[in-house]
């Protein structure tokens, strides 16, 4: 099902011509209204007209969350303050957010692009769409709400937590589809367990679009299982637009990203140049459309890669695989990277443990991983808890290269995440 | 079917612990007629022997405790020399492997808990060398 199939299907060298124009359009803009820009372009001598095919996108200047920072609040507005119409913040976790403008046009744009992806899986008017995320300055629920309410859904802002009251709204308006982060849809399929539901039998719902962290298939699998749904993988980030930049269709095997909004550059993240084509590196966005506040070339710190071969679907839209970490994310613990998606992998195909977990670091480099001991893992010997703390340990260093320490924990004894899960405690002194 | 069932907990190696798995089989009016907690480091599994295994093992796991019912047997001993040694003996030559084992006194007789690979076999072999094997409402007294 298509939202705008004469966009999303649109021939390759259409794509590429309607994107040139774009960026075209978008370096003048900045190049006139942004003084940050205007002193980039400058110290690289470079002007609006240079940029003459879609590969010039590489002399324009990286713009860095640290320059969102630096031009808070007003800084980068492209158009006047009073065309603004709405004011996000990125969700970021230190020191000044990021400030984010809409113009009446970009809140449309977001809206739409959230309504193609949701109809790419086969959303209808006739669904009923419950919000599980964070209201607010985030965009992760507002621009998915409002993407929502463009196809004609009736849609419930519940916001994330209070999994009593997300019950009785499922139940009591037949919610078919949520939108929530992937740590709140595995505690909410531990709340319809522990509380004798059965999703597939006593709830409408169908689908559930999950985003806003990194996660892995297993995790899919799992939320899948726990909330008997299908499991859409979401890309999006405030600093473009938030949700409904890149989303799975129904084939589910890659996310596509809406290439008529976004030139899709990625690079090395040391060096800043752009890998070979499919390989593995940062995701670098440069908005095609936004009126407000354009971005070039905005660094995502998301590490991804692009498929490039044609989809089933007939999109053209080329597709993102699933993100596998933020370099932001990453830790050096004894001088390895280690992405705690990667324990994450080993714990969601683990039997015997719950769906929580938490690495702390600790003294000078002691990495310890807590879990919970589910009952499945649990035979009543403390000889045999022993061999399984030992055999996780080990998967856990085949996979990360470092050993850490495996603590078992009874269930319900980590904290309980129902926003975005913190999952890195980093008490190091070093 | 074993004859008897222990309840194991997986417990912290904290302060309070023993205390608390105490506390819920008070609450629920379950006799203990045997505990055993063994640890290593920062995890322990606490086991005991009660009158009634199944409503012991509901209301820990009610309270949020991870818990499993273990399959074992409870078989008086002669409290004699040697006692201890004929039943260990007996299960050595049948290739029984015996992996915890402890005792207790009641009403001046000697009740040995096993934890054996297979307690139905075990059970069997013992009562043909003429050994009692208690049942679960033997222990319910």
């Amino acid at each position: 099902m298509f939202w705008d199939q004469k966009i999303e299907t649109l021939d390759r060298n259409e794509l590429e011509r309607l994107q040139l124009q774009r960026l075209q359009d978008t370096v003048r803009r900045v190049a006139e209204h942004v003084p940050f820009y205007r002193e980039k372009f400058a110290g690289l001598h470079l002007k609006a007209e240079d940029i003459r095919s879609l590969t010039d996108v590489r002399r324009l200047p990286f713009t860095g969350s640290a320059d969102l920072r630096a031009n808070y609040p007003v800084g980068l507005l492209a158009v006047s303050y009073d065309a603004t119409l709405r004011l996000h913040t990125s969700s970021g976790t230190t020191g000044k957010p990021k400030a984010l403008f809409f113009s009446r046009a970009d809140v449309d744009n977001a809206a739409g692009l959230c309504a193609r992806s949701f109809v790419m899986t086969g959303i209808t008017p006739q669904d009923v769409f419950q919000n599980m995320m964070t209201y607010g300055m985030f965009t992760g629920a507002l621009v998915a709400h409002y993407g929502a309410e463009k196809i004609g859904c009736l849609v419930i802002p519940a916001g994330p937590g209070n999994s009593e009251r997300q019950l009785m709204l499922m139940q009591d308006f037949r919610t078919t589809f949520i939108h929530l982060t992937p740590s709140y849809a595995l505690y909410l399929a531990t709340f319809l367990e522990k509380h004798g539901i059965n999703p597939r039998r006593d709830l409408s719902l169908r689908k559930a679009f999950v985003g806003a962290e990194p996660y892995t298939e297993e995790t899919r699998r799992k939320i899948e299982d726990g909330l008997g749904v299908d499991v859409y993988n979401s890309y999006g980030l405030s600093e473009m637009n938030g949700p409904g930049i890149a989303f799975e269709c129904e084939h589910k095997c890659g996310m596509h990203l809406w290439e008529d909004h976004f030139i899709i550059e990625i690079i090395n993240p040391q060096t800043g140049e752009p890998v070979p084509e499919g390989e593995t590196g940062e995701l670098v966005l440069t908005t095609l459309c936004r009126e407000a506040m354009p971005l070039l070339r905005y660094r995502t710190r998301d590490i991804t890669s692009v498929i490039t071969e044609p989809c089933p679907c007939g999109r053209t839209h080329r597709r993102l695989n699933r993100i596998t970490g933020r370099s932001d994310d990453m830790i050096i613990v004894r001088g390895v990277n280690v992405y705690p998606q990667q324990i994450e992998r080993v714990l969601m195909a683990q039997p015997g443990i719950g769906r929580n977990y938490l690495i702390t670091l600790d003294g000078l480099d002691d990495m310890t991983v807590k879990v919970e001991l589910g009952e499945a893992g649990f035979d009543g010997q403390v000889e045999h808890l022993v061999k399984f703390r030992n055999l996780l340990a080990e998967k856990l260093r085949a996979e990360i290269l470092i050993r850490p320490q495996v603590e078992f924990l009874p269930p319900g004894s980590l904290p309980i995440s129902e926003g975005k899960a913190k999952r890195v405690v980093d008490n190091r002194k070093l | 079917m074993s004859d008897v069932k222990l309840v194991a907990v997986f417990a912290e190696n904290l302060p309070g612990q023993v205390a608390r798995f105490t506390g819920i089989l008070a609450n629920a009016n379950v006799n203990i007629r045997w505990v055993a907690v063994s640890s290593t480091g920062p995890f322990g599994v606490m086991k005991c022997l009660v009158s009634e295994p199944s409503m012991a093992y509901q209301a820990l796991k009610h309270e949020g405790f991870v818990a499993k019912l273990v399959d074992a047997l409870a078989v008086e001993v002669p409290d004699k020399p040697g006692g201890l040694h004929a039943v260990a003996d007996c299960l050595a030559q049948h290739k029984l492997n015996l992996d915890n084992a402890s005792g207790f006194i009641v009403n001046n007789r000697a009740i040995m808990v096993l934890e054996v690979s297979d307690p139905v076999l075990a059970a069997n072999i013992l009562r043909r060398k003429g050994y009692h094997v208690l049942s679960q409402e033997e222990l319910g007294l």
